[in-house]
């Protein structure tokens, strides 16, 4: 008696280990095909023994304590998630059922519509007794009974999701459904679907054209004080917002040495060594160069345009033609899903913020300390400035580094969107100077202006006649406008300007 | 004075160093080898180290003796991403430098601008990128991919089940030549596979395009009607923000695959590439490739790296062009070893058949007539330590077709090189 317990216990705790062991190896054995339609198998009748191998092979192993790598393709990578899904709505924790629900409003196929109803029935929590509705829903169209397919037309109707759009259009082509009460709950469902699309359509060009009109405005800032206040065109400010961005590259390599643990947070330990060193290198600039050509503008123009090429070729030199890795920590990457289609990236979010807290911070210093009353005095009219005792020559140098170290705070923010390489600077001059020109030179709320305006024309107009023409079209826009407003949006007023 | 003076006596004694220096090199004698790629500008990114992978060949070859037991001795010129530079510089190496070949280019408008040159001055260049094709010159030998040695069996691999049985497709490029052809090409290809033009979507971005939000967005939208695959043609350095984009708006490669045409290992070093495992780009060859051939080559290439101090050098990897490059030079004076002489004419006709063991597994030939390498072709996975996994290949090396079928008018063209064509 107790021997035939004892195999009826090692029979219950072996078994499920034979079956998983015999499941990985049944599957890598397998050719490419064979594991398709092993996966769709199991997908269809989950088994929770199999739970182990699935999260296994979702990230490319056979088993946790296996080291060695899977080679999968996309096709069963999407075939191992959508199995996954299903072994995972059996699950106690319901934050994983939703997860899983979702997935399969995706992924789901028609095999598996008689364990999701059974799972339908038998749900408990709110939330994923919907997500689980919708996911059955896209599958019910195809059902055989008219009231049946109606109850997932209706439902569809309420989602914003960009598949139910398409699967009501198939569903609504001539011939597909007879049952004209379903049709006419398809069309409503279709108008109701496409509203929401809409909506986050408009939602998503304005967030966009708001997300490059801060990336304009970081790039053009430093530019509205070195161009703007003190008046040098500063062919080499490109170069300031580059040299940010490569020392965000090394602290990212000093830390990942040094102090792995602190990894995530290097863009903000990256942030003041990034502003010391461009603000570092433009007061350099100023005391050895730019200095000696206040009053010349072209040869201003030629002698930073020739320092541009040399900070280039000697970041070339250093670092090599090629571009570097900036990897974006955990916190900026991914986004929020706020719509079904519309997904806001948590870069551009930190970016939309972190432009306006350094908008905020110029003019605070410019407007509310002793520096920043000494700069605006220097620009109005510096010989009644030197002849009050500000020392104008301390004030340019000090202001010109402020301008450049804000466009090195500028060099962080992009190098977590694009790429890290000695032309980057090359790619923002341009959009730099059309941004304090059209704000109006001598206006930090100009520049805020301008920025945001060509972020969003920009993003209104791509969609429409595409990036190269809207590209163009804009540019028009900015001479005709610079044509009958030479002095910018905002103008300076009062008698110092001449 | 004084100082005047010694700033004399020192470029006195710099130049009367230097003239010995070149009589030094002129004493032996060497065979001059031309150098042509942009070591600044927006191409360095990409051609730096082709320039690098031309000197160590050079350098292995001359360590075995060099060629018909003469040296070879590099001549490098930057043309500095300038397109009417590369003439001039072209002219340069064949006039004044008269070296027996140059390799060089990268982008096809340099090609285009130094052709004329070639032609004219009978000289012999060797073109190691994947192009459009729609061109065969008897001056020029192209050691890259022609459109259906990469673009077409990419896009039949997404038709196929294990590719994602894709129904829709969304081809995205920098706005010239080179994607608007392979667009152009791909677009009569699908057609003749039965794919309509509501099914087809052709987008265009500037050069250096850096803001993709609305692309990305674009792409959603237009996979929401059906399995869709990106085919990108996008160009150097704006795949960053491109990939990055894609990553952040939650677009992975199991819903829509982007397979790209010029993106290798040399562009990944650029890019965390945890968020784009699963994307896919087509070459005809990978650092990954396993084979003896190619162990020896990337071992050589990272310890040339090393020891040159190149910059990056502890990462140094190797990739489609380079081994194109690697392949074209070692081509060159097999030709040259048969010919018995660097005469251009000589060493052309020689060159005709020339089979070489390359790194990517197989012996590659050089077409008898219509002057491109027979090639095999291969499908990667981006994976998570930036290097590809291979997931496809042909399994033999197929000639080219640089007058692609699918432009009208092509199924006249000779199939053999022609000035000015």
């Amino acid at each position: 008696m107790p021997k035939a317990l004892l195999c009826l216990f090692l029979s219950l705790v072996l078994l499920p280990l034979a079956a998983q062991a015999s499941d990985a190896d049944y599957f890598i054995a397998a050719k490419a095909n064979e594991q398709a339609r092993l996966l769709q198998d199991w997908a269809a009748q989950p088994d929770p023994a199999r739970l182990e191998l699935l999260t296994s092979l979702q990230q490319g192993r056979l088993s946790p304590t296996d080291t060695r790598k899977l080679r999968l393709n996309n096709r069963l990578r999407g075939l191992v998630d959508n199995a996954l899904a299903s072994h995972q709505l059996l699950s106690t924790d319901a934050r994983l059922r939703l997860a899983a629900a979702q997935q399969l409003q995706k992924s789901a196929q028609p095999p598996q519509v008689a364990f999701l109803d059974r799972r339908f029935a038998s749900e408990t929590d709110a939330a994923v007794h919907a997500a689980l509705g919708l996911a059955l829903a896209n599958l019910q169209l195809a059902a055989s009974d008219p009231a049946v397919r109606l109850a997932a037309v209706r439902l569809l109707g309420e989602t914003g999701d960009p598949m139910a759009r398409t699967r009501l259009e198939a569903l609504l082509e001539p011939g597909v459904e007879t049952d004209s009460n379903v049709r006419t709950a398809a069309e409503t469902s279709l108008a109701q679907v496409k509203r929401k699309l809409l909506f986050g359509e408009l939602l998503g060009q304005a967030f966009s054209g708001l997300s490059l009109g801060s990336i304009l405005l970081l790039a053009a800032l430093g530019l509205a004080i070195t161009f703007g206040l003190l008046g040098v065109i500063n062919m080499a400010h490109g170069e300031m917002l580059m040299l940010g961005a490569y020392a965000t590259y090394v602290v990212q390599v000093l830390i990942q040495r040094y102090a792995p643990s602190a990894i995530e947070f290097y863009p903000l330990i990256a942030l003041p060594v990034a502003f010391a060193v461009s603000a570092g290198v433009g007061m350099l600039l100023e005391r050895t160069v730019i200095r000696h050509l206040y009053g010349r503008p072209l040869e201003t123009l030629l002698a930073t345009w020739g320092i541009s090429l040399i900070l280039i070729q000697a970041i070339r030199l250093l670092f090599g033609a090629q571009n570097v890795e900036v990897a974006n920590p955990g916190w900026l990457s991914g986004g929020i899903q706020v719509l079904p289609n519309l997904v806001l990236p948590y870069s551009r979010i930190v970016i939309i913020g972190f432009a306006l807290f350094v908008v905020l911070l110029t003019w605070l210093l410019l407007n509310r300390t002793r520096l920043g009353l000494n700069v605006r005095a220097v620009t109005q009219n510096r010989n009644m400035a030197a002849c009050c005792g500000v020392p104008t020559g301390r004030v340019d140098m000090l202001a010109f580094g402020l301008g450049s170290g804000i466009a090195g705070l500028g060099g962080v923010a992009l190098s977590q969107i694009g790429n890290v390489g000695p032309d980057l600077g090359q790619s923002y001059i341009i959009d730099s100077f059309l941004v304090v020109v059209l704000g109006g030179v001598g206006q930090l709320a100009g520049s805020l202006w301008a920025a945001f305006g060509l972020g969003i024309a920009n993003k209104l107009l791509e969609p429409q006649i595409g990036a190269v023409l809207g590209k163009i079209l804009i540019l028009a826009l900015i001479i005709l406008f610079i044509q009958k407003r030479p002095q910018g949006l905002f103008a300076l007023k009062g008698r110092v300007i001449d | 004075m004084k100082r005047r003076s010694l700033i004399k006596a020192f470029t006195l004694s710099a130049s009367i160093a230097a003239m010995g220096l070149s009589w030094s090199i002129q004493a032996a004698e060497t065979i001059k080898v031309g150098i042509l790629h942009s070591l600044s500008g927006t191409m360095a990114i990409s051609e730096t180290s082709l320039k690098d992978m031309a000197l160590m060949t050079i350098e292995q070859i001359n360590a075995k003796g060099g060629v018909n037991g003469k040296l070879l001795e590099p001549v490098v010129v930057d043309p500095a991403s300038n397109w009417p530079l590369f003439a001039e510089k072209g002219r340069q190496l064949l006039t004044q430098d008269k070296v027996a070949v140059v390799f060089g280019c990268w982008t096809s408008v340099s090609r285009k601008s130094v052709l004329p040159v070639f032609e004219e001055l009978n000289g012999l260049l060797f073109y190691p990128v994947q192009y459009e094709g729609e061109e065969m010159s008897p001056n020029v030998f192209y050691t890259g991919a022609a459109p259906n040695q990469q673009a077409i069996p990419a896009v039949e691999y997404l038709m196929s089940e294990d590719g994602g049985a894709a129904k829709r497709y969304f081809l995205l490029g920098t706005d010239y030549v080179y994607p608007r052809t392979t667009n152009k090409i791909l677009r009569a290809f699908l057609h003749s596979k039965g794919v309509a033009d509501k099914d087809i979507e052709e987008v265009y971005t500037p050069f250096g395009h850096s803001d993709y939000q609305t692309i990305v967005a674009n792409i959603k939208k237009f996979s929401a009607g059906g399995k869709t695959a990106v085919i990108s043609t996008v160009n150097g350095d704006s795949n960053v923000p491109f990939y990055k984009e894609l990553a952040n708006q939650g677009l992975k490669a199991t819903d829509v695959p982007v397979v790209a045409f010029s993106v290798g290992e040399e562009e990944l070093r650029g890019i965390d590439t945890k968020p784009l495992v699963g994307h896919l780009a087509a070459w005809n060859y990978f650092e990954s490739v396993d084979n003896p051939v190619n162990s020896q080559f990337v071992a050589d290439w990272k310890a040339y790296a090393k020891a040159k101090n190149l910059p990056g050098a502890d990462k140094a990897v190797t990739n489609d062009p380079m081994e194109a490059t690697y392949v074209g030079i070692h081509m060159w004076a097999q030709a040259v070893e048969k010919a018995g002489s660097t005469d251009v004419n000589k060493v052309r006709e020689a060159l005709a058949g020339q089979t070489f063991k390359a790194p990517s597994g197989y012996t590659l030939t050089m077409d008898k007539s219509n002057h491109h390498l027979h090639k095999p072709v291969m499908i990667g996975e981006i994976q998570d330590d930036g290097q590809f996994n291979v997931v496809w290949e042909t399994g033999q090396p197929l000639r080219a077709q640089p007058w692609s079928p699918f432009i009208p008018g092509n199924d006249k063209r000779p199939d053999y090189a022609v000035k000015g064509n």
